[in-house]
């Protein structure tokens, strides 16, 4: 069936090759059916799925960590675990939370949604965006064979010099993790580039960038931050890997090294890293607020621009992190300043989130409860971060459960609320389905009252004293209520995610089709049914006003009351049709890519490396090889084959 | 099915064969263009890191252990082997040059000059490593060494990965594969290899040429 | 497709969580015993540093609290069952001049908190004119600390338990002598990190006699947590008491008695290989152990603290235990036992050789 041959493949690598070229040993696969098709999409909807699924299963195993924690540090001078063990379990806590968990689930949000949200087939990149997805997860999985291969890292998730270094930390747990972080890594940048072009080139016609919606608006931020920060915490390991694995001397003091060098290169990154894990929160509550109060988002150029404003500004508070480690007054006065009025576009946010819900019609499902969560919980761990601001103040604060506190109620009460308002959210829009809203409400009870407990008492246990990495505390402190309570509630947040896991199960026993837009949404997801055709849009949209879809089925009348159109507006699509093979099938004029299976191909080369160097090199130059057989395979293949 | 080969003309840049869309970018720049702007920045990043650390550590170097990179480097040689890796800046260009207008010979005559030169200024490289370390300076010898051969270590693989990719163009150019309508991937490439090129400019100034 | 109506116990949940923290703050300035309580400052600069901070922790909470009641207000009165599903508010986009006012509103008041903030950090960094000074050295997982030799007394040496004259600045010069730690007495003063390979200087000062609890405070390897400190504040002539006994040599023990063996063991043992105890430590020992200033890779012989005064301090093993008879039996059955990762090895010794150790190690007063 001749679908494309008249239209020369205008630009791109594709005319370079043509299918008589492919090396693969087997058949390019070609089907979007069955379980396997998973392993070969590069369908940004399935990668976006993919993202989550795996990021959910990081957190459950994070949370596991959590758990062990807190059930440690119930009461003092416990010993159920030894130091060296517990150590292993807050490194490896934090990094699962931050790069297996809400790197990866942001990421597949972004995936998912910035093309439906612009009005794009896919992304730019499709067989990247799988080469990312297949990176991430071989990349955790690595990283979490450490446990059965001599024990996990055990320097904190900052892994400060020198103490990572080999005569400080003679196991393989601190290579494991620089190594993982150096995979997980690749798939970042690889995701960053690819969203950049997504969001910058590929817009529906009319779609300004002021016209876009803001969470398109908020990841792209995000995007540029990673895109700048990776390389540096990228120099950063290589420096640690050379000095571990090649005796070099980046950090060797007897050498001469400044063990400073790392915090700096770590923390240039660390900042950027926080924004990197919130603005897309922050993107996806600015999406829910809007849509269940039925009015705008109040002052969208100004959120546009304070999440621009908060972008560059991260560049320039890194040493907040340092204030106690010897910077000198001069270098910790300037970061003070500079921390300090980081707040001021943060705070401007936050008016314009409750200027959006004030008079408008709010309706409390699920996500809007997530969304309001989240504006309650990140104004407290803003504020908190204010008081760390004061540099004095901070000497006090650093290194102890105060930053805990302050950290978890912005990522937990702020990202971690807005990653499930998104997942409530869209949901529906994914998979066809609604989560049961009973069980989300519970979801958000449990949590909330949990999250609280297990947080709030730990501002107090910081200004009381009691220091952050510690596996037990002695009697006698004034900290054992506190931290009973704290323990109560992690279990809390535990039962609550339970809850969360019956309703994934049991919506997906039900059978009750969702609409194509549920919650009467504004932004073009909304107008195309539930779940999407494989090709998202029948026809390219076309863009004239911010919030598109909700100029489509709106209007004001002539008294200034805006009612319903009549007729109310088509769908952009038909939903999915399928072959007789139950192969789904698109209209003849758009042209899909098509599966391939050398990103996993290339993907699992990686890990092969980081195995050799830490084992046997022989080992990596398989990997090698594995990597660049694949890049070879890749190119000479077309981003898509012709259907016949 | 063979795919056209119609020569189309450099309107092709901003035409996107992106899933369906065919027709131009937002910005006018193709995908894979702008994909290599945006990568080149995140490099900047990297070697910024790398730079920086070379500068806090190469004075650091206590007397008794080993020598300095500035005690024993040669400007003129290095400066030799600059001068071969900003030629094959201009041989670059001049390849792009020619398969724009369609002459594919020249095309790879100089690609493949751009891959000698680019190999010559890495056989340099290497060179001066070795004699490095004859003077007593390795990779593990002080902080110095450290810094300096993971900076110019660094570069030295970016280099490598170029001459690579510039010997596939020449490669599938030699199979018929790279007529003017694939001009765009020449000069993407391109754009890869001048950003090479300023990196190393930098870090020469930077080791070479300002004063301890 | 119609919803649930919203449950009415929803805002007063919300309450009832922000008046736990609320009561949790509250609770904690009335706090009995704790000791390392940064709310109770008992010297200058840390109640320097809480005076700062309190009225701007006012503030915060205020404008916390002012948020979460709009969030709480609004969800209230804009809600949809009570103006109805078909209701579609006017579509209100911005308000440039409110944009205008929230953005320099909250900078003003950052600007002005900035300046406090600056004059103190400038304060707290110089070194007062009064100030005594002491050296310190943080190692795993243990402090020690070295007061300079005037014309009249030699340089002091001990371990863990930094005496203090009250009422006077005291001025740290801080190095590690392997990983990076900080040096933290939260009611004296904030913290300062311990830096291989740099010198970080920390003023602390008492005003009352007294012992002050801190720990290290930059996660440092297996036993962070159990690497602890006291502060002990003497009156000005207590003071220089405790520095005169100190820079003399141990309190021999009598001859034949069960301390005398435990003397012997030191030796015998190797004891003098780590610590070095004056008057039994010989002078190349002595040399060889603090003529070192960090722990270079493949150095076998760790840091270990200075023995000479042991039994005057009232904890060791960086202020874990309280030293009695029990305490330091225990340690010496299986020091790595007592204390994930210590340097310190089993040296296997009978009970016999433990008992006349631990009784040695107490008389050295």
């Amino acid at each position: 069936m001749a679908i494309t041959e008249e239209r020369a493949l205008e630009s791109g690598i594709d005319a370079l090759v043509h299918p008589d070229d492919e090396i693969g040993v087997w058949k390019r696969p070609d089907s979007n059916r069955g379980w396997t098709s998973w392993l070969t999409t590069v369908d940004h909807k399935r990668i976006g799925i993919m993202y989550g699924a795996v990021a959910l299963f990081f957190f459950v195993i994070g949370g596991i960590e959590a758990l062990v924690i807190r059930t440690q540090l119930a009461g003092p001078e416990q010993d159920l675990i030894s130091g060296q063990v517990y150590n292993q379990f807050f490194t490896m806590h934090a990094t699962t939370m931050v790069f297996l968990f809400v790197m990866p689930i942001l990421a597949g949000f972004a995936n998912y949604m910035v093309p439906l949200m612009i009005g794009a087939r896919d992304v730019a990149f499709p067989r990247l965006n799988a080469l990312g997805f297949w990176i991430f997860f071989f990349g955790g999985l690595f990283l979490y064979s450490s446990f059965f291969l001599g024990g996990m890292a055990d320097c904190g998730w900052f892994c400060y010099a020198p103490n990572s270094l080999k005569q400080f930390s003679s196991g393989h747990g601190v290579d494991f993790w620089v190594l993982g972080l150096q995979i997980t890594g690749i798939a970042s940048l690889s995701g960053a580039i690819n969203l950049i072009v997504t969001t910058i080139n590929m817009r529906a016609p009319g779609m300004t960038m002021m016209k876009m919606p803001i969470f398109v608006w908020m990841s792209l931020v995000a995007q540029v931050l990673l895109l700048f920060a990776m390389p540096v915490i990228t120099v950063a390991l290589f420096l640690l890997m050379f000095d571990r694995l090649f005796d070099a001397n980046f950090f060797n003091v007897a050498a001469g090294a400044d063990p400073l060098l790392w915090q700096h290169l770590f923390w240039i990154f660390g900042h950027p890293e926080v924004y990197i894990l919130v603005l897309p929160a922050m993107g996806i509550v600015s999406e829910i607020l809007p849509t269940f109060s039925r009015k705008p988002l109040f002052g969208y150029p100004f959120v546009v621009f304070s999440g621009i404003a908060i972008g560059f500004m991260g560049w320039g508070v890194w040493a907040h992190h340092m204030f106690a480690s010897g910077l000198g007054p001069i270098g910790v006065s300037a970061f003070a300043a500079s921390t300090m009025f980081i707040a001021v576009p943060t705070g401007v946010k936050i008016f314009n989130w409750l200027g959006t819900i004030w008079r408008g019609n709010i309706r409390f499902d699920t996500p809007m409860l997530f969304a309001l969560a989240f504006v309650g919980m990140f104004v407290i761990g803003g504020l908190s971060g204010v008081t760390h601001s004061i540099a004095p103040a901070d000497t006090q604060q650093t290194d102890t459960y105060y930053i805990v506190a302050h950290f978890h109620y912005v990522l937990f009460g702020g990202s971690i609320m807005g990653i499930f308002g998104g997942l409530y959210y869209w949901w529906p829009k994914m998979f066809g389905r609604q989560l049961d809203e009973g069980l989300g409400k519970v979801h958000f009870w449990i949590n909330l009252i949990g999250f609280n407990l297990t947080f709030g008492p730990m501002h107090i246990l910081g200004l009381q004293g009691m220091p952050r990495r510690t596996q037990t505390y002695a009697e006698g402190m004034g900290w054992d209520v506190w931290n009973l309570m704290s323990t109560i509630g992690s279990y809390l947040i535990a039962v609550a995610l339970l809850v969360f896991i019956y309703n994934i199960w049991r919506t997906y026993k039900r059978a009750v089709p969702a609409a194509a837009d549920p919650w009467d949404g504004r932004t073009l997801e909304w107008s195309i049914p539930s779940p999407p055709p494989i090709h998202n849009f029948d026809v390219e949209p076309t863009v004239e006003h911010l919030d598109q879809w909700f100029h489509d089925k709106y209007e004001e009348t002539l008294d200034g009351k805006i009612v319903k159109r009549d007729p109310a507006p088509t769908l952009l699509a038909e939903p999915q049709q399928h072959s007789d093979e139950g192969e789904p099938i698109w209209p003849s004029s758009v042209h899909m890519p098509s599966p391939s299976y050398w990103p996993m191909v290339v993907a699992a080369g990686l890990p092969m490396i980081s195995f050799g160097l830490i084992f046997h090199l022989a080992i990596s130059f398989v990997g090698v090889t594995v990597v660049l057989a694949g890049i070879y395979g890749w190119s000479l293949e077309p981003s898509a084959e012709e259907r016949h | 099915m063979t795919a056209t080969t119609e020569a189309a003309p450099l309107e092709s840049e901003g035409h996107e064969e992106t899933p369906g869309h065919g027709h131009l970018t937002s910005t006018g720049l193709s995908n894979e263009k702008l994909a290599m702007w945006v990568f080149l920045g995140s490099e900047c990043l990297l070697f910024g890191g790398l730079v920086s650390t070379y500068l806090l550590y190469r004075n650091r170097v206590p007397a008794s252990q080993g020598p300095k990179v500035s005690d024993i480097f040669d400007i003129p040689f290095t400066s030799v082997s600059s001068f071969v890796l900003l030629m094959s800046s201009l041989t670059m260009v001049l390849a792009v040059a020619a398969i724009r207008r369609g002459d594919e010979h020249r095309t790879r005559t100089w690609l493949v000059t751009t891959a000698l030169l680019g190999a010559t200024f890495i056989a340099g490289q290497i060179y001066e490593f070795t004699v490095f370390f004859r003077e007593g300076l390795g990779f593990t010898t002080n902080l110095g060494g450290s810094a300096f051969y993971g900076l110019t270590g660094f570069h030295g693989v970016h280099v490598s990965l170029g001459i690579v990719m510039l010997l596939s163009l020449f490669a599938l150019s030699a199979r018929g594969k790279l007529g003017p309508e694939r001009a765009e991937t020449v000069d993407i490439i391109g754009l890869y290899w001048h950003f090479v090129d300023v990196v190393w400019i930098v870090i020469f100034t930077v080791i070479y040429l300002i004063p301890i | 497709m119609t919803s649930p109506q919203p449950p009415r116990v929803r805002p007063s949940r919300v309450r009832f969580g922000v008046l736990v923290v609320g009561l949790g703050l509250l609770l904690a300035a009335c706090a009995e015993n704790a000791p390392q309580d940064t709310l109770e400052p008992e010297g200058p600069i840390s109640r320097q540093i809480d005076d700062l901070v309190t009225p701007i922790f006012w503030v915060a909470i205020v404008i916390g609290l002012a948020v979460l009641a709009a969030i709480l207000y609004a969800s209230w009165a804009f809600r949809r069952s009570r103006q109805g599903e078909d209701y579609i508010p006017p579509q209100i986009h911005g308000n440039t001049r409110l944009e205008i006012g929230w953005t320099i509103a909250p900078a003003v008041l950052l600007a002005v908190i900035a300046v406090p903030t600056v004059s103190t950090i400038l304060d707290l960094a110089d070194r007062p004119a009064d100030a005594m000074d002491v050296t310190v050295y943080g190692a795993q997982w243990w402090w020690e600390y070295e007061y300079p030799s005037t014309s009249t007394r030699g340089p002091v040496v001990t371990a863990n338990e930094l005496h203090i004259p009250i009422d006077q600045p005291v001025h740290l010069t801080m190095t590690s002598r392997d990983v990076i730690h900080s040096y933290w007495v939260p009611k004296l003063a904030g913290k300062k990190d311990v830096v291989p390979g740099r010198w970080h200087t920390l003023t602390i000062q008492a005003d009352e006699p007294g012992e002050y609890f801190g720990q290290c405070v930059e996660f440092c390897g297996a036993s962070h947590a159990n690497m602890r400190l006291r502060v002990i504040a003497h009156t000005p002539d207590e003071f220089e008491d405790w520095l005169d006994h100190n820079a003399a040599d141990r309190t021999a023990p009598p001859a034949g008695s069960l301390e005398a063996t435990g003397e012997d063991l030191i030796t015998a043992k190797g004891c003098t290989t780590c610590h070095v105890l004056r008057g039994v430590s010989t002078a190349d020992q002595i040399e060889a152990l603090r003529g070192r200033l960090i722990r270079v890779d493949g150095d076998p012989t760790p840091f270990a603290p200075d023995l000479t005064h042991v039994g005057s301090r009232g904890t060791f093993a960086g202020s874990l235990f309280d030293l009695n008879i029990g305490e330091l039996k225990a340690w010496l059955r299986n020091p790595p036992e007592r204390k994930d990762g210590s340097l310190m090895p089993n040296l296997n010794l009978t009970e016999d050789e433990i008992d006349a150790l631990a009784n040695y190690l107490l008389s050295l007063d």
